[in-house]
């Protein structure tokens, strides 16, 4: 559309609104982590992960800002390996107390428990553990990343309505991928389904030469089931599964069929625009973390541009109330839940090459949301403190 | 529907009443969006009589005053076509900006206000000299598109920035932003101008303004027995001859609403396909036709009697509908 260029009348946002003007800086802080060595390289996690999200919700928080005179930034912090992260964290509420946080969960605590984070707003945009909408949760911590738990129950509701009722599961040793089992258990009860075998991934062979030979081995131990669950959260071993098991049956958890806030074959629901949005900025494909980012970045956007203000105590109290709504291109309207801080949202199950369905499956009813037949619902939460 | 055979005989004798211009060689087109095609309704017998060929994408359409013409927004093809309406055949293409999606023809009969939805741009183009007049900056994935009938206001939506954009159609500027509700999909103005709705697909209601202000006078919002409200989502929607009444499509809840204009309650609920969109009528306005993205079909409705009377198969995904009279 080059030809067009000439014709541009570039006409920024009317001064009417920028009258007012709301600054609204936004600090993204990412604690740097050794990853493990994994059986393949050929999907390294991206380095701009997360972070190129909430650079998209910048973009898309900044349109919306011209026109009503707010005016966003947004500052990445990186803290090292070794590097001291709530330090990081108490340097950075200095300058905003909005906060989007990619770290583990010994560190969100630390960062949360601050007395200087306790007026601040902050958002979990990396951590699944189900613990932190429980028991561990902070009033002033938010989560975007749907828990494991959110996601196992969108993948048993799969297999429920399938009545794939017999499970094996194979589980790696990393924390990720216990936690992720864990989940997968208690969705399993949850939903009356049975995990008939277990195993535990401990092969040290490389699975790149041998994996027709192995596999089919280990997983005759398995006996008769209907599904084949795997937990392995750092993306080590089971990609070998599929295709490789003594019985033929489908793979599901973090390979094969995935229950995951985002994937980038989600296209409905107005997701092709939000994709190619990303697409354009990053060079590279959508992923979970990225969407998670991006939904932090947006709910601040859409708390600021219906309250006219950048106060955290005002964005939180906002954000948790009726009023709220995002569009997160999940074919609903997203919001918080009241009792822990979740942002309550639809889960794909995604092929490598398709959406396969999306979780909450029709029937899973709910005497208010279907969206919390997914996750702790409030009376299974042990969080206390949004009270 | 087994009862289809007598609202249809009543059809066709109101059709030998009516005056036989009106009916006769009257048509819906509808785009089928997954198909690159248009399906040609005849309104007489309610069946596709055509099929015509598209660029990619066929989204938005409509017709020149005098209906001589079809513009199509193929928006994979990055191109608005128009298309001879007599024999279907792509005379040439518009300059239309980038993912053209949704478009409104101005009074004049010359200009198009185009939504470039992967392009935060409202593209302006003049269909007798084939150039752009003028680009207007707008909110993120602009969708809706709507022309005062004074011609000296346009309206896009913007369906990420949850805003109405008003656009002075003199200067080709902005002069006002007002925001709605989640995800705003489609606007329309009504009573002679001095008001203008706007459907805000997420956030579920359709706001309505006074035009002369550009503040919000009222609200409405929808109710389906038996569907959560998350998925009652209105898009597409038009108004009677008389402007009280307006049927509004509810997209996943394939629901059209019938709505009082007066009041903006809501009067009735009409059962539709699936995950219904935009919607046409018949000349005279006693029939509405329907486009359901996901069961690839488009429901007729008797405006009268308020029911649905025929689900007609036409390509994959039907978006949007206009009449050729």
């Amino acid at each position: 559309m080059r030809f067009l260029i000439t014709f541009v009348i570039a006409l920024l946002p009317a001064a009417s609104a920028a009258a007012n003007g709301v600054e609204v800086p936004v600090i993204y802080l990412k604690q740097q982590e050794v990853q493990p060595p994994t059986l393949s390289n050929l999907d390294p996690p991206p380095a701009d992960l997360g972070e190129t999200g909430a650079q998209l919700g910048l973009a898309d928080n900044r349109t919306t800002g011209g026109f009503l005179g707010h005016s966003y930034s947004l500052e990445a912090i990186s803290v090292p390996e070794d590097g001291d992260f709530a330090a990081a964290v108490r340097t950075a509420l200095s300058r905003s107390k909005l906060l989007i946080l990619d770290a583990p969960k010994p560190a969100l605590l630390a960062a949360a428990d601050l007395p200087e984070a306790q007026n601040a707003l902050l958002f979990n945009s990396a951590s699944p553990d189900t613990g932190l909408r429980s028991g561990d949760c902070r009033r002033n911590l938010l989560h975007s990343l749907p828990s494991d738990l959110m996601r196992s129950d969108a993948l048993m509701q799969f297999a429920l309505s399938k009545r794939w009722t017999g499970l094996a599961l194979i589980s790696g040793s990393h924390p990720q991928d216990q936690a992720f089992a864990a989940a997968l258990r208690q969705s399993a009860a949850k939903f009356g389904l049975e995990i008939t075998a277990e195993q535990t991934w401990d092969y040290g062979a490389d699975m790149r030469r041998n994996a027709a030979q192995e596999v089919p081995l280990m997983s005759q131990e398995l006996g008769r089931h209907d599904l084949l669950l795997v937990a392995d959260e750092l993306q080590d071993f089971a990609r070998y599964l599929p295709y490789n098991t003594w019985l033929p049956r489908p793979v599901a958890g973090s390979e094969g069929l995935v229950p995951t806030a985002w994937a980038p074959v989600v296209e409905q629901w107005g997701a092709a625009q939000l994709q190619s949005r990303f697409q354009e900025l990053a060079g590279r494909k959508m992923l979970a973390r990225d969407y998670a980012a991006w939904a932090a970045m947006r709910t601040i956007g859409e708390a600021v541009t219906r309250t006219n203000s950048a106060g955290a105590a005002v964005l939180r109290s906002f954000i948790l109330s009726d009023s709220f709504e995002l569009a997160g291109f999940k074919g609903r309207p997203l919001s918080y839940r009241r009792w822990n801080g979740q942002l309550r949202q639809p889960i794909p199950l995604a092929t490598p090459r398709a959406l396969a369905a999306q979780a909450p499956l029709p029937g899973f009813l709910h005497q208010h949301s279907e969206l919390d037949t997914l996750g702790l619902d409030e009376p299974e939460s042990r969080c206390g403190a949004f009270q | 529907m087994t009862s289809i055979a007598k609202p249809l005989a009543a059809l066709a004798f109101s059709a030998l009443l009516a005056p036989a211009a009106t009916l006769d060689a009257a048509e819906i087109w509808v785009t089928n969006e997954k198909d690159d095609t248009i399906s040609v309704i005849d309104i007489a017998t309610l069946e596709v009589v055509r099929t015509i060929e598209t660029g990619e994408r066929p989204r938005g359409i409509t017709f020149s005053k005098d209906f001589s013409k079809a513009y199509v927004c193929a928006s994979d093809s990055d191109t608005v076509q128009v298309l001879d309406a007599a024999t279907g055949e792509i005379l040439h293409e518009l300059p239309s900006g980038e993912d053209p999606e949704q478009f409104v023809l101005h009074p004049n009969d010359r200009h198009l206000y185009i939504a470039n939805e992967d392009d935060a741009v409202t593209t302006v183009v003049d269909t007798e000299t084939r150039k752009v007049v003028a680009q207007i900056n707008v909110g993120i994935e602009p969708e809706g598109m709507a022309v005062s009938p004074d011609g000296k206001i346009a309206i896009t939506t913007s369906e990420t920035t949850n805003m109405a954009h008003w656009i002075d159609t003199d200067t080709q500027q902005l002069f006002a932003n007002t925001l709605v509700d989640s995800r705003p999909r489609h606007a329309e103005f009504t009573a002679g101008g001095s008001a203008l709705w706007v459907s805000s697909e997420i956030g579920g209601t359709i706001t309505v303004f006074d035009t002369a202000t550009q503040t919000e006078t009222g609200k409405i919002s929808f109710d389906v027995k038996g569907v959560h409200p998350d998925r009652v989502q209105p898009v597409g929607f038009a108004f009677t001859a008389d402007e009280k009444t307006a049927f509004v499509a509810l997209g996943p809840s394939n629901h059209i609403a019938v709505v009082n204009a007066g009041t903006l309650e809501v009067e009735d609920y009409i059962l539709v396909g699936r995950r219904v969109w935009h919607m046409a009528f018949s000349p005279d306005k006693s029939l509405l036709f329907t486009t359901n993205g996901v069961s690839g079909d488009v429901t007729v409705i008797d405006t009268a009697k308020r029911q649905a009377l025929k689900s007609i198969k036409v390509g994959r995904f039907p978006w949007g509908a206009a009449l050729r009279p």
